[in-house]
Formats: structure tokens, sequence, C-alpha cells
């Protein structure tokens, strides 16, 4: 129904709210109550001065019978009817705010409020479901539990155990019970001090990552060259805030612009031919290293490559942008590992720098980790000089091993490293011995 | 005398158990631990089936099981699947790679018996 033939509907409401008889006002107005009856189920349209008459004999304002409720409650009750699929309520919606506006606001606001809460359960459930150190926590449980449960098996139901295994087996169950109570106090110890749920709101940089996370850090219609508007590619319900949609934004900017210098066909001929070598890539393209380290982690998956990921923290050492490689877990919280050469790259400005990591666990794994310090000054010979260091994390050619490697780990709290050199806070986890 | 099986695990004190168990009831096994070389162990010690971990070092088991459904070599190979993380996606992802059975941990030694049994031709 078209919002300008609801004004009957609004006056009926009023003319209810005050107690007024119809055929009482349609006398004061000097019309027939049949007439004001039709007017009232919206049959016959009104406007002119028995609108005027009608609107100063129920004390109210003409605008206010003649458009009802403002347009953004009218959209937000439509939403809150959507959300849970009643399309008579949507197209009941300008009634309803009409007839009830404070009734309205309240329903509004309810649907703000569950909304918020969604959101709220989804970040929790991705934070648990995304958190390094409690997928690794669990996984070290469920492997020693795995290992616990065979042996004892073995021990309390085969016969015939000759004795070197029987002590072989009894060793290895005084080591795993050890570690499954370690592992198990770390955790605990871990949901403790976790247990604040007030922060649970993501900020904007959270909504970005998710966004990313849902595209996978790539936007297909950049690359496919199609001439798509920011507002459509970054219209994500992930994005709700206009802060995060600003920083969607500064993303797409970088992306359009690294894609435009870094075409994927011929970006990927060069991936094809020197493999993911970021010296080769910047000298064939001179798009610079942080650029080329973007792209290499945008097209990672087009280009045939493992797992990359891309790191980016801003002079204060906090982590900017975050895309995890597989194997090489990225902290959620908190500050990550300081001997990363992400952050050696910030004392050394527009050095290049290629590292060859170990990354602390149960199973120490290697990656080349390249990093890029690029200083600038956007407001001028005047203003600041800001940092942004850039870290790409490739998993490590087997030729490489030789290599003395970096020991790193994730962040202080789930490294195992005993005897780390740069460790600012004990680990939550058992440590290595 | 069973089968000859390929243990691709990097827990020692699961390797130990399995192995022993296996051995036991008359299979051959071979272990492996690390995930960039599980190739080459697989080619190299051909084995009638497989039992592998998801996660592994510097490999997933997922991407070792792609690779053997890819080649015409391994494609009919029984693999079964040990993973910590019993999710329904993971079961799905194993599926869509291709796997001949999933099995979460803490698994008893029953289960790991009976399926090697079941899938693993002696």
């Amino acid at each position: 129904m078209p919002r300008s033939a609801l004004t009957g509907s609004r006056i009926r409401a009023r003319r209810m709210d005050l107690g007024i008889r119809q055929t009482q006002l349609a006398e004061d107005c000097g019309i027939s109550a049949s007439y004001l009856n039709l007017i009232e189920h919206n049959r016959r349209r009104i406007g002119g001065k028995l609108l005027v008459d009608i609107a100063r004999t129920l004390d109210v304002e003409v605008s206010a019978l003649s458009h009802g409720a403002d347009e953004a409650l009218l959209q937000e009750l439509r939403s809150a009817a959507e959300a849970v699929g009643d399309t008579d309520a949507q197209d009941r919606a300008e009634e309803f705010a009409g007839r009830f506006p404070d009734w309205a606001r309240v329903l509004v606001g309810q649907a703000r409020r569950v909304a918020s809460l969604e959101q709220a359960v989804e970040t929790l459930s991705d934070r648990v479901a995304h958190d390094p150190f409690l997928s690794a926590s669990l996984h070290d449980i469920l492997s020693t539990a795995a290992a616990i449960r065979s042996t004892s098996a073995i021990l309390a139901e085969e016969k015939d155990v000759d004795p070197a295994w029987q002590a072989r087996f009894h060793r290895n169950l005084h080591e795993d019970s050890r570690r499954l109570a370690d592992a198990s106090r770390a955790l605990a110890s871990y949901l403790d001090a976790g247990g604040d749920t007030s922060k649970v709101v993501l900020s904007p940089q959270e909504e970005v990552q998710a966004w990313l996370e849902r595209i996978d850090f790539r936007l297909e219609a950049v690359e496919s060259g199609g001439d798509v508007a920011d507002d459509i590619l970054i219209s994500d319900e992930s994005l709700g805030s206009d802060a995060s949609r600003a920083l969607a934004r500064d993303y797409l900017r970088t992306y359009r612009s690294d894609a435009a210098r870094m075409p994927e066909g011929a970006f990927c001929e060069v991936l094809a031919e020197h493999g993911p070598d970021p010296a080769v890539l910047e000298a064939t393209f001179a798009a610079g290293y942080p650029a080329v380290f973007r792209r290499i982690a945008a097209l990672a998956p087009s280009a045939g490559l493992p797992s990359v990921g891309l790191v980016v923290c801003d002079g204060s050492g906090t982590l900017v942008f975050r895309k995890p490689a597989e194997g090489f877990p990225l902290p959620l919280f908190g500050s990550a590992c300081p001997l990363w050469p992400l952050f050696q790259a910030l004392s050394r400005p527009a050095t290049p720098m290629r590292h060859l990591l170990e990354i602390a666990g149960r199973v120490p794994r290697r990656f080349l980790g390249y990093a890029y310090g690029e200083p600038s000054r956007p407001m001028g010979f005047d203003g600041p000089q800001l940092m942004r260091s850039y870290m790409l994390v490739l998993p490590a050619p087997t030729t490489d091993e030789a290599v003395p490697p970096t020991l790193v780990g994730t962040s202080c709290r789930i490294c195992p490293r005993p005897d780390c050199p740069a460790r600012r806070e004990l680990s939550v986890i058992g440590v290595a011995e | 005398m069973g089968g000859r099986v390929l243990l691709i695990e990097d827990e020692p004190n699961i390797i130990e158990a399995i192995r022993y168990i296996l051995t036991r009831d008359g299979w051959t096994v071979d272990t492996h631990s690390d995930g960039a070389t599980a190739m080459d162990a697989i080619h190299r010690k051909k084995p009638d089936g497989i039992i592998l971990d998801v996660m592994l070092p510097n490999r997933s088991g997922y991407d070792i099981l792609a690779d053997l459904r890819g080649s015409q070599e391994t494609a009919a190979l029984p693999v079964l699947m040990l993973t910590a993380r019993g999710q329904t996606k993971d079961r799905e992802l194993a599926e869509r790679y291709g796997v001949s059975r999933f099995m979460t941990k803490p698994f008893s030694n029953d289960e790991v018996l009976a399926s090697v049994r079941d899938l693993v031709p002696r």
C-alpha cells in the first residue's frame, strides 16, 4: 500500500487515541460520517482544507497525518519484520508506526539489540574457531588422549606383551599423562583469563578482517577487470560500521592500484617462471616491495602457490593486517612474537630482509619471512614520519634447511620456547624441555 | 600375513601404539612423520593402505590426500584419516578429497584395527 494512501489510517488512529467518535469528528469538520469512514479506511484521498481542518480538530500537525512516521523508523521496522520473515508485518509497518509510534521505537530498539547480540555471538564463535591457542591446545589434548587410550588399551587388553614393550608403554603413559595434565591446566588457565566477554563488539578492524577472510583476501571483480563500484564490492553484512567501510575502501583502493600495476596474467607468468621471489617480481614490475608482497598474498591460490601469509604492522608494532599462512598462526589478541623480521624491519626502513623462520610448536615448521619497512610522510616535510612494516610468509623450500633458522613463535603467551631472550610474559602452555 | 600399511603421523606415542597393535595382527607397518615428504614415502614404500593424520608438519593430510587421489597410481589406495578435529566441515572436506574412512581422536585400538581390516587388502 503506498504511503500517501495511509493518511486515513493515521487520522483514525489519532481520533481513537483521543477518544473522539467518528460522527463527532465528521460533524466538527463539516462532512458526513460515511465520507469520513471512507477516508479513515484509505478509500478516499484527502488533502487541502479538509486535511487542515481535521488536523486542527485532532490537535496535530498536518504533516503528522500526511507523512506519518519518519522513513528511517519505517525502514528499521520493515527490516525487523523481514528478519523474521513476516511479509504482512512489512506491509503494515507504516500503519503500525503511525498508530503506535512509541511502541514502534521500542520494537526497533529491541531489533537493534537482537542484531547486536547475534553479532556478539557470531564474534565469539569466530574467535573460538580461529583462536590459534585454543586450536593448538585442543589438538594437543586430543592427540595425547588418543595416545594414552591406545597405549593403556594395549597394556590392559593384550596378553603376553613383551616386558621391554611393557616398560616402553609404561614410560609413554607416564609422559603422556604428564603432558595431558599440563595441557589441561594451561587450557583452564587460558579460558579463565579469557572469561571477560564484555569486549565482544567487533572493532572496525575485526569487521574488515572477517570480510577479508570471507572473500579469501581476493577481489575477483577487480581481477576480472570489471568496472564495479566500491560500494558494491564492500556491500557485505560483516562491514556494519562506517569506520569498517572506510577501512575496506582503503583496502580496495590499494588493491585496485596493485592490480593495475601488476595485472594478474603478467604477474602469474613471472611467478610461474621464477617462483614467489619478491626480488624478481619487484625488479620486473617496479611496484615496490609492499605492493609485491600484497600481490603475492592476494594471488597465491590462483597462481598455484601454497598458503601464503602477510602481516602488516604500523610504527607502534600494532598488527593492522593479518592473513595467516597455514602452520604460521597469527595472534588474535595481544602482541606478536618480537623476533619476527616484521618488527626488525621497523628499525631498518627501506631495507629488504629475508629470514628462514622456524615457528615453535610440538613439531616446529619452517617458513621464509620476507620483510620490508616503508616510511612515509603523508603531511609533507613538516609532518611526522610514519612507518609501516610488511612481512610475507612463505613455506620454506627444503633447500634452505641447511641455513640456521631464526627461532620464532606466535606470541609469548602461547610460545613454548623456554629460553627465549625476547620473552616478555610467561607462556600459558607448558614450555618445551 | 597382512598387507603393508603406511602410518603417516607425527605423534610418536600414537605411532608406537598403532604400530604395535597392527604388527600383532599380522600387518607390516611403515611409519612417516613429515607431511612435505609423505608422497615420496608413499611411492617408495608402496603400501596397500594408509593411515593419515590431518595435522602434519609442513603439509596437511588433506593436501596429501588430494595428491593421492590425483595420481593414477594411488587413486584407489585405501586411506584412513585420523584427526583431532571432528567437526562436520572437516569430515566433509575429507570426503570431498576422497577419504575412505574418517576417524576422530581419541579413537580406540579396536576401531583402528577394524577399519584397517575392513579397508586394506591382506
